[in-house]
């Protein structure tokens, strides 16, 4: 039940790079905007949000991907792996933006805020527990942990739950964006322990698409 | 204690009148092509106060970032938008009822509001969020109005009312609102009659943006800014504390009072230090520390003392 046509087999690899290229477009466009003045008054505040927000939605489209191929048909698996990555490379300019340019590295005020601000406590967890995964995103990586490795990326569910919550707690008052970024992630994480009594249900209705799809 | 010497502004720097007139021009003329009706009113006139010893010397946030970097939830929440969405509002006609606990309850017209004595205030502005700019006022003691109206003995504190007009401030429409209109304010009568406290109606030597609270706001300017509640179409004094939008929305968060004070962190951030708006750059922020009063204290501690500023916050 494919919706739309299927890349050729060539193009695969040049796609997964093209994703990262592409990625990476908003965070050069939006560094160029604002070491040239394009940001506004507050260019810094406005680099480090932008960066931030990208990060969140590099993060709901990696957990995108599994209900996209269980309840659409489509399997973009295969660039899973560069939305993650590209999530985990947005937090760490997130981070490193608000430790260089915001806080001018003023490490006695950013130990004090990671220990006593909640919103920054957990993104920084979120950005420390996303750099083993990172780490581990190779195909070695995956080889030699075996099981183990799927059990040790699952980490995304509540470092996506933690970005969330970061974001909430970061902003003066909920309005429209911050609502329907948070409700994304509520919506793709609330899905994964729905997912075995669908896929169940699925089976169930359609025997023969299943068995193909094994 | 270092002592914060401001740098001085080149006079290379300023934009000049015709240049930024010339602006205004355009994004009237394309303001006019969008809205059928209420362009014109957008732009500023020319407006004179006379010098006040309350004004600070400090460098002045420019014109640009003072009219494109706002609070104003009534015109969207996003810092751009206020500009970018209130050139349909319409300033004019308007006029302020002042009502309540008082011997001679009235309606104040804009051209008479605009006659009262005026003065050159220039102020510190902090944010509640952590930010801040410097900003040249025209106003009027609020107390110059309250005498006016002659306040009662019953009289305790004084509230505030900002326009409800959806029509014209997108920010009352659709689903999503942040905020219970109308958004309210309130301080008490000694704060209220304070001489730092004023009605503004113009800055930069012209009557105020549409962004900035046209046409006629408060500026206190030793609390967060969210308690200078803008466009005001009502005034009233009252014996009980008043109702306050953000406190309503977060009583947790935001206080009454919302004097800035570097001591009492808000409970998510640190309220130490600020950023200076329209100083340094991309690559130096301009962070300074955030003074108790906002550096006001000479002049309003004594409105607090006894009080645990903490508690009440």
């Amino acid at each position: 039940m494919t919706v739309i046509p299927s890349l050729p087999r060539r193009l695969h690899g040049p796609s997964i790079w093209a994703l990262y290229v592409i990625g990476l477009c908003p965070a050069a466009w939006y560094f160029y905007q604002g070491a040239t003045g394009g940001l506004g008054v507050n260019p810094v505040k406005t680099f480090e949000h932008l960066l931030g927000i990208w990060a969140l939605r590099f993060l709901i489209a990696t957990l995108a991907i599994t209900p996209l191929r269980d309840i659409a048909g489509i399997n973009w698996l295969r660039y899973r792996r560069g939305l993650g990555l590209l999530a985990f490379y947005y937090v760490l300019m997130h981070f490193a933006v608000w430790l260089i340019l915001d806080r001018g590295l003023d490490f006695s005020s950013i130990a004090g805020d990671i220990v006593k601000r909640p919103y920054i406590t957990i993104g920084m967890v979120c950005l420390v527990s996303l750099a083993p995964l990172a780490a581990t995103s190779n195909n070695w990586s995956i080889r030699r942990l075996g099981p183990r490795w799927s059990k040790l990326h699952q980490l995304i569910y509540p470092v996506a739950l933690g970005g969330a919550l970061h974001y909430l707690l970061a902003v003066k008052s909920v309005t429209f964006q911050p609502f329907i970024h948070i409700a994304l992630v509520a919506v793709l994480l609330a899905y994964r322990p729905l997912r075995k009594p669908f896929l169940g249900w699925k089976r169930g209705s359609k025997p023969s698409v299943a068995r193909a799809t094994r | 204690m270092p002592v914060y010497h401001p740098p001085r502004i080149a006079a290379s720097e300023i934009t000049p009148r015709e240049i930024y007139m010339s602006r205004r021009k355009f994004m009237g003329t394309a303001a006019a092509g969008l809205v059928v009706a209420g362009a014109s009113s957008a732009l500023a006139a020319p407006l004179a106060g006379s010098p006040s010893t309350f004004s600070t010397d400090e460098t002045l946030t420019p014109k640009e970032a003072v009219t494109s970097y706002n609070n104003f939830y009534e015109f969207g929440t996003a810092k751009s938008d206020p500009a970018q969405n209130s050139g349909q509002f319409d300033p004019l006609p308007w006029s302020v009822k002042v009502d309540g606990l008082v011997g001679k309850p009235r309606e104040f017209g804009m051209d008479e509001l605009i006659k009262m004595p005026l003065e050159d205030r220039v102020y510190r502005l902090r944010c509640v969020e952590g930010w801040s700019m410097v900003i040249p006022w025209i106003g009027f003691p609020l107390a110059a109005l309250l005498d006016q109206v002659e306040p009662l003995g019953s009289a305790k504190y004084v509230s505030f009312e900002t326009i409800v007009r959806p029509e014209q401030m997108p920010g009352q429409t659709g689903f999503f609102q942040p905020l219970e209109w109308p958004y309210v304010e309130g301080l008490r009568l000694d704060e209220a009659r304070h001489p730092l406290t004023i009605l503004a109606v113009g800055l930069y030597g012209e009557t105020l943006p549409n962004q900035n609270g046209a046409p006629i706001r408060l500026v206190v300017p030793w609390k967060y800014g969210f308690k200078s509640i803008k466009s005001i179409v009502k005034i009233s004094l009252v014996e009980e504390q008043p109702q306050t939008t953000w406190k309503n929305s977060n009583a947790r968060e935001y206080g009454f009072y919302s004097n800035v004070n570097p001591e009492v962190d808000h409970p998510r951030w640190s309220q130490a230090t600020e950023q200076r708006i329209g100083e340094g750059g991309f690559f130096s922020v301009a962070n300074r520390p955030t003074l108790k009063f906002n550096g006001y204290a000479d002049e309003v501690a004594s409105l607090y003392e006894g009080m645990d500023l903490k508690a009440n916050f």
